[in-house]
């Protein structure tokens, strides 16, 4: 498997790939990318964080795409390809979390509120190939 | 509420465009026009407050000053305030809070900027902790958050691209005769249906250009106002510049995630700023005459017709339609044709919105005028929580 597009943003795992974020101790908010230092809970003053893995699910909450080529650092195909770009709801997180969606999947195949799933795809870096987390809508769902 | 209002006594713009010229050109034609306007002399000016400007160099982290410097150093005190979108609202406040507290009677606020050509991007180098350079690996533009938005209104309240391009083409139509403006030039709603799609739904002539520009302002103590016959100048009755409250329910850019709302409840953070605004100036939204909102998407001007409470929640296509947000309709917005025909300057925008209320409460606008405009109303969002929301009366 290649290495991670961003190191420690989730897990390299082909079965069951993941976030990975961190949960306040005291508050228990869910912070994505992890927070390690203070809670952002204007309430709670704990210092104390557990990391864990996401919600590998969700619905749906808004989508887009990208025509245009985004300037670096983002490191695109040859020759560029249109992708989407998915917004999704975690249930247990009550947070939304952006990241593309798969290729082969556009904004015609989307609709809000559609179960959509965490998966890893391979994307170009700068020095080879970057593997990074999609979201996939789940058939049937 | 009115021992805590200040008067406008000038203002003055650079036009936007891509002149290609230093910021500091703009800046100070805009400070120079605004005197002239106000008919006050510059060694009266005992505060020189700017907003920011970040892709200049070291001259621009110290707008103030360098402002200043080029205006002929006269031993005022100085003031550089930096905060995105809101930074000429930030160092509008500095002057507010100055006068005031009776430190200055006279104070002048300036912005401006140049933009680089294309997308808005951070900063070289690799730079994982950085939420900006993080989004821009993953591929997530500026465009993508004002798309989400847009789709948002599409999925929750039946908006569609053609409502959308209906603002273009009413923003077009405003700005067709502002001599600032960058862009005066009629669309049809066909000439934005045939633009390129940036980011679904949003088109290229749904989202706005960057510009170069600039904007400033002489504000004074009521009293300095009424010694210089000018009792009866445009006040600023509020500068609301508060930050969003924890969980923010939309992801704001540049964050590829939201606040968690396990502990806290998710509440939105464009809606606050002119709430505090409205609280602050002691009027409500059925006061207002006229609006200047951010309109960095088509779509974000209808989400902004909103968070101003100018209507009810999934509204706000339905008003365009009917022309009621077009000079001459119920609640005219942008008039001065906002970001559409101005494209953004970013220290240089929050001042060129109070800029046009000045004019519209002067009864000064020509072709733009809002017919018996009394009290206008500014907002505007930016990077990192940053926004704002000014209130005007005549
Ligand atoms: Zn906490």
């Amino acid at each position: 498997m290649n290495a991670p597009i961003i190191e420690g943003l989730f897990s390299v795992d082909a079965a069951e790939p993941a976030l990975l974020g961190s949960r306040c101790s005291a508050c228990g908010t869910y912070y994505f990318p992890k927070q390690s230092n203070y809670c952002r809970n204007p309430d709670c003053d704990s210092e104390r964080f557990d990391e864990v893995p996401l919600s590998r699910s969700g619905t749906l909450w808004s989508f887009t795409n990208a025509c245009y080529q985004p300037p670096a650092p983002y490191v695109a195909e040859e020759p560029f390809e249109p992708y989407a770009i998915a917004a999704v709801k975690l249930e247990r997180e009550q947070m939304i979390v952006l990241g593309q969606v798969v290729k082969g999947v556009g904004v015609d195949d989307l609709a809000a509120g559609m179960t959509m799933r965490l998966v890893l795809e391979d994307v170009p870096g700068v020095d080879g190939e970057r593997v990074t987390w999609k979201w996939q809508p789940v058939e049937g769902a | 509420m009115s021992n805590n209002e200040i008067a406008i006594l000038g203002v003055g713009m650079h036009p936007w465009g891509k002149w290609g010229k230093n910021f500091v050109e703009y800046g100070v034609a805009a400070a120079r026009s605004a005197l002239q306007d106000a008919g006050v002399p510059w060694r009266d000016v005992r505060f020189v407050s700017g907003g920011g400007t970040v892709r200049c160099g070291y001259p621009g982290y110290v707008a103030g000053a360098t402002f200043a410097q080029a205006l002929g150093w006269q031993g005022a005190e100085v003031n550089t305030s930096y905060a995105a979108c809101a930074s000429g609202s930030q160092a509008l406040a500095a002057a507010r809070a100055k006068i005031l507290s009776g430190a200055c009677d006279v104070a002048l606020v300036v912005g401006a900027d140049t933009t680089p050509k294309g997308f808005l991007k951070p900063a070289d180098g690799e730079r994982p902790d950085d939420p900006d350079w993080v989004r821009f690996r993953l591929g997530i533009t500026n465009p993508t958050y004002f798309a989400l938005y847009a789709r948002r209104r599409m999925e929750v309240y039946g908006d569609t691209p053609a409502d959308f391009a209906a603002v273009k083409v009413k923003n077009a139509a405003h700005g067709f005769t502002n001599p600032n403006a960058r862009y005066k030039k009629k669309f049809s709603a066909e000439d934005v249906a045939a633009s390129a799609m940036v980011a679904d739904p949003l088109r290229l002539m749904d989202i706005c250009a960057t510009s170069d520009g600039g904007a400033a302002m002489i504000v004074s103590s009521l009293d300095y106002a009424r010694k210089i016959g000018k009792g009866d100048a445009p006040r600023i009755a509020a500068i609301s510049t508060v930050t969003p409250t924890f969980a923010s329910e939309l992801v704001e850019m540049p964050d590829i995630a939201t606040d968690s709302a396990v502990a806290a409840e998710a509440r939105p953070f464009r809606a606050a700023l002119p709430a505090k605004a409205y609280e602050e100036a002691g009027i409500g939204p059925e006061d207002i005459s006229l609006a200047e909102v951010y309109d960095l998407s088509t779509a974000l001007e209808l989400d902004w017709i909103e968070d101003l409470q100018l209507c009810a929640r999934g509204e706000a296509a339905a008003l365009t339609r009917a022309d009621e947000t077009s000079v001459g309709g119920r609640i005219p917005i942008n008039a001065s044709g906002g970001l559409a025909c101005f494209g953004e300057a970013v220290p240089a925008q929050a001042l060129a919105q109070v800029c046009e209320l000045t004019w519209q409460l002067r009864g000064q606008a020509g072709e733009r005028q809002v017919a018996g405009a009394k009290v206008g109303i500014t907002a505007n969002q930016g990077l990192f929580g940053h926004g704002s929301s000014v209130i005007v009366k005549a």
